[in-house]
């Protein structure tokens, strides 16, 4: 009894001692340093490590969500206007293009299009923007460069950018535009949209040959891109600089809103081009070096990510302009003040949804996207079917942002294929009923929480040329039953069907059942659900589909060779302009003939005449009625299924202020406000320990071991 | 014992050749260069022009194994095989698709996933080890017959479900240590906590049951009932006679891992988002990296070999009657 005694009044004190060790320090789940608290410090998560920081190479959007607040590009989207519009960003203002003929000689604004050689663009940047501290830039006092002759020895021991003592800055020129356009061309580099941007800028083609032959000739001397000329970029003085477009392409001004034409320094690439750098990862492409509001302090994809504050930061303020719906959100209650507001921005590396959702609802994120596996925990649906928080998430003051994203999913006919493709009217009959045999309403339920809304055409919501409501409806699919859109019924498919030489499933000729084949890279669980869901929807025609699964390499092979017969295939915006979708259907772009984008193969001249026509135009009503007339062509044609236009759902915590959805651009981080004191009180509040787990831990052990131990006892006793 | 050692190394070269042979026959089987080209240069935009620019840029322009165009031993080396093999050999992994140099990735990785690994190791190695003791102790007793159903339940739990537990309970019920995250330092130790916790917990049916079996086989042999004659208490003749004698098997199974240690563990390295190796290998493969793959298959055949090498030195120096000649 006394040792039972005993044993009861340790665990009471090893209680004592855990619940004073709970209440005197900080969180015991906390994975951020305890001083780390009350800074004003924003947490993110990724779940895949950034392949590229280097902006002639970075392209996915988690490699824009770095760079994107790194580098500047002369241009950026309006973080609040909708919809999306262009504000100089380093530019002094947002270039108009001026053209010019064969012979150079200015022409009109409004010259047609073939009378056009070339657009010029010219760029002035504001005087005055220096880059981040960086030792590429320290110079001694006699202005020579610390670090740009070194050797592999003087290297060794260095693996960080903070390892270097000096650093140093300079001013921003045109000449880092031009030199950054350069690097889109260098083999070396493999930039993703040199292909597309030599066929826009004058002279990059050839710029691209001269590197690549230079490079074959001296595989391992560096290239220096100032010793080769390019026609296409030119600097006019210290602050403006000029691109030449071939033609006309009026989309090009979106692209200098992304880091593909942000500055480079030459410094840098002199800098990382020494031996022994790249053998510690000390390359551009790892470490970059911009003008924006942050630069990268600390990076280790495998683990955490550190954006910190740009001391040189040229300064910005937030926007004052927006609509009522944004004042009424608070999304203006800073508008004229400085940005950025976030010290500091800690990116983690969370592959799995379980910890990352768990560390949002500990506090330990500040925002966080739903996953399937969530989703109940977070959303319920209202009797309208609107989404909103469940009670457990309001009672966190958590915020629900929903957006629709500026993409489109669809469901490709191979127009190639000798069954479903063509130009015929059976042929499209055919697409037609297919079309309206899959319930695409009933997938978004199903399939995505409601996360989607049913696509009526190529053009998403937000963008131009996009008709909302019973207005844009496809009238091929669906029809304006007492103003809401509603899908046509499966009876006029049959009809369809049986008007294209297969009543009832089965061809008219030889009896024999229709059979669609559908390739898909989707494997597993979750996609045999979906594929099972797509054969039920051609059931209701009594056509059997037969579902081909294949992996990623197969599957682009299959593409490019049109072997494919229906396959699903989806498109995000690079740029808000329709003509970044309605490329996808454009016949010169048919991915057999031109490896173009172009998957379903597509090619109908009348499409390809307007589309030629509606590329060039401003937006406006001969815009817009261009584009009505393109729509119904495709919708008429249907070599897609519009599918659906996703929908993303994001959570934040109500300590992050001005967070508004912006599609299309990707340096939102400076806006981004928390109230670093409210999220301290909540973390604490919401992450007490619980102790009795573990006086009940020593408990049970401590009744499992008495017995053994007595035993024990009880047996060498018998022994001896 | 140095000729016997020498001649096992010998013996690794061919067995690491094949091995660099069939990954490379099975990446390549899968994968063309031109599918690894697409993949690094992204979804949009990707001409013909930029994957034979990247295929030129990374070595893959070449024949894979034999270059008929070539002459003499050209024939042979200048071939995407030999080209991005023949260095391993001197161990210089050389830069992975993405342009990271890859003996550096491995050497940061490397801690992370020892961290982890060591003490689930040793941890884990003495927690199976004293539990199946203890159940030969009481073996026949109802301690034992529990003993053994808690093991058999503890195996049938699939690891996932511990990791899924262990962070739902300890760390997001409880709030009692981090759900996931690294640091490095003393400030790694309470990230590292609940992942060994987890290992160990998850190992221990398994471990602790094949032990029993070992040391039941010991326990019934002539020179323990010697022991116990000659008035030796159970506690010794158990931890003095049978552990030393049950330690060959034992070595067997827990040396060959001991340099595997190094390459870390996908699945709980995932899960607490420890940066080890242990997700290395599999997202070079996602990504078709195939300089990644061929590094991290040579370099886990040769730790493969090294942990075999190790087990038959440990069997000399635990069992006196076994000489390595």
């Amino acid at each position: 009894m006394v040792r039972i005694g005993a044993i009861l009044s340790k665990l009471g004190l090893l209680a004592i001692g855990l619940s004073l060790l709970a209440g005197c320090t900080d969180n015991w789940n906390n994975p951020y340093p305890g001083s780390d608290a009350r800074a004003n410090v924003l947490y993110s998560a990724f779940s895949e490590r950034p392949k590229h920081l280097d902006p002639a190479r970075s392209y996915s959007s988690n490699e824009v969500e770095f760079t994107g607040q790194i580098y500047e590009p002369p241009l950026q989207y309006h973080f609040l206007k909708r919809p999306y519009t262009l504000i100089p960003l380093t530019a002094e203002a947002v270039p108009r293009p001026w053209y010019v003929d064969a012979a150079g000689k200015t022409l009109a604004d409004d010259a047609p299009s073939s009378a056009i050689a070339e657009s010029v663009y010219e760029i002035r940047i504001h005087p005055g923007i220096r880059y981040q501290p960086h030792p590429a830039f320290a110079r001694d006092e006699a202005g020579r460069y610390f670090y740009h002759a070194m050797d592999a020895a003087a290297v060794g021991g260095k693996t960080r950018i903070s390892d270097f003592r000096h650093t140093g800055t300079r001013e921003l020129v045109a000449a880092d535009y031009v030199y950054q356009i350069k690097r889109l061309a260098n083999p070396r580099l493999s930039s993703p949209i040199f292909g597309l941007m030599s066929e826009h800028i004058v002279g990059l083609k050839a710029l691209g040959d001269a590197l690549e032959k230079a490079s074959r000739a001296h595989p391992d001397a560096e290239l220096n891109l100032n010793d080769f000329p390019l026609a296409g970029a030119e600097v006019v003085d210290r602050y403006t600089y000029r691109i030449h477009i071939k033609g006309k392409y009026p989309q090009f001004i979106y692209w200098l809103a992304m880091p593909f034409f942000a500055p480079v320094p030459w410094e840098a690439d002199v800098f990382y081009a020494q031996p022994g750098m790249a053998d510690r990862n000390l390359t551009l492409d790892w470490q970059p070096v911009g003008t924006g509001p942050y630069y990268l302090s600390e990076n280790d994809p495998n683990r955490r990510m550190v954006l910190k504050k740009n001391p040189y930061y040229h300064g910005e303020t937030y926007p004052v302009d927006g609509d009522a719906a944004d004042r009424q959100a608070g999304l203006l209650a800073d508008a004229g003040k400085p940005l950025p507001f976030v010290d500091e921005a800690v990116f983690s590396l969370e592959k799995e949804t379980i910890p990352y959702w768990s560390k949002f609802l500990q506090g330990y994120y500040d925002s966080s996207g739903i996953s399937s596996d969530s989703f109940d925990q977070a959303i319920q649906f209202s009797s309208g079917g609107a989404p909103q928080l469940t009670d457990s998430m309001r009672g966190k003051d958590i915020h629900l942002i929903t957006t629709v994203a500026a993409s489109i999913w669809y469901v490709g006919f191979n127009m190639l294929d000798p069954v479903v493709g063509g130009l015929g009217e059976d042929r499209r009959k055919l697409r037609q009923a297919i079309s309206i045999a899959f319930d695409y309403d009933e997938f978004i339920s199903i399939f995505l929480n409601g996360r989607g809304i049913p696509a009526q055409g190529p053009i998403p919501p937000g963008l131009f040329g996009y008709v909302d409501g019973v207005a844009g409806l496809n009238p091929y699919v669906y029809e304006n039953r007492g103003g809401r859109i509603v899908r046509r019924s499966i009876e006029v498919a049959k009809q369809l069907l049986a008007e294209a030489g297969y009543p009832n499933g089965r061809n008219a000729r030889t009896g024999a059942p229709l059979v669609l084949y559908f390739d898909t890279m989707a494997s597993g669980p979750d996609a045999k659900s979906r594929l099972d869901w797509m054969k039920k929807q051609l059931d209701k025609l009594n056509v059997q589909l037969v579902v081909r699964g294949t992996d990623y390499n197969r599957f682009q092979d299959k593409m490019r060779k049109g072997n494919a017969q229906l396959f699903e295939w989806g498109w995000n915006a690079d740029y808000p302009d329709p003509e970044n979708f309605f490329f996808l259907l454009y016949g010169p772009n048919r991915k057999v003939a031109s490896g173009g984008e172009n998957a379903a193969n597509y090619d109908n001249p009348e499409f390809n005449r307007l589309f030629e026509r509606m590329k060039d135009m401003d937006n406006g009503p001969e815009r817009q009625r261009v584009i009505d007339a393109m729509l119904d062509i495709v919708r008429r044609d249907a070599p897609w299924i519009f599918a659906y236009y996703p929908k993303s759902f994001g959570l934040t915590h109500g300590w992050v202020h001005n967070v508004k959805p912006n599609l299309m651009a990707n340096n939102t981080l400076k806006y981004r406000r928390i109230d670093p004191g409210l999220r301290a009180t909540r973390r604490k509040e919401w992450n007490r320990p619980v102790l009795w787990p573990i006086v009940l831990l020593f408990a049970v052990l401590a009744a499992a071991i008495a017995p053994a131990v007595i035993a024990w006892r009880r047996h060498e006793r018998k022994v001896a | 014992m140095l000729a016997y050692i020498l001649r096992r190394l010998l013996y690794a070269i061919p067995i690491l050749i094949g091995v660099n042979l069939l990954t490379f026959a099975l990446f390549f089987v899968v994968n063309t260069p031109d599918d690894m080209a697409r993949l690094q240069l992204g979804a949009k935009h990707v001409t013909p022009e930029a994957i034979a620019r990247w295929k030129v840029e990374h070595g893959y322009d070449k024949p894979l194994l034999l270059n008929a165009q070539a002459t003499g031993s050209a024939r042979f080396t200048d071939t995407i095989f030999f080209r991005h093999s023949a260095s391993m050999f001197a161990f210089k992994f050389g830069k992975g698709d993405d342009g990271r140099d890859i003996a550096n990735e491995i050497r940061t990785r490397m801690g992370p996933s020892l961290a982890i690994a060591l003490p689930v190791f040793v941890i884990g190695l003495m927690a199976n080890i004293t539990f199946a003791l203890l159940m030969v102790f009481f073996r026949s007793t109802y301690l034992d017959l529990w003993g053994v159903v808690l093991c058999v339940v503890l195996m049938s739990i699939s690891g996932l479900f511990y990791i899924i537990a262990g962070q739902y309970f300890i760390a997001k019920l409880w709030n009692l240590l981090p759900i996931s995250g690294y640091a490095g330092g003393i400030d790694g130790f309470k990230f590292i906590l609940l992942p060994v916790l987890v290992s160990v917990a998850a190992g221990l049916g398994s471990g602790a049951r094949w032990y029993r079996t070992i040391f039941l086989e010991e326990i019934g042999k002539d020179y323990v009932r010697t022991a116990r004659a000659k008035g030796l208490s159970e506690a010794r003749v158990l931890f003095r006679h049978v552990l030393k004698n049950g330690m060959i098997p034992i070595l067997t199974g827990a040396v060959v891992v001991l340099p595997l240690l190094f390459m870390g563990s996908l699945i709980t390295e995932s899960f607490f988002g420890i940066p080890g190796l242990g997700s290395y290998t599999i997202d070079a493969i996602q990504a078709q990296d195939f300089a990644v793959v061929r590094a991290m298959v040579f370099l886990g055949s040769f730790l493969y070999i090294a942990g075999l090498i190790l087990t038959d030195i440990s069997y000399s120096w635990v069992d006196p009657r076994v000489r390595l000649q």
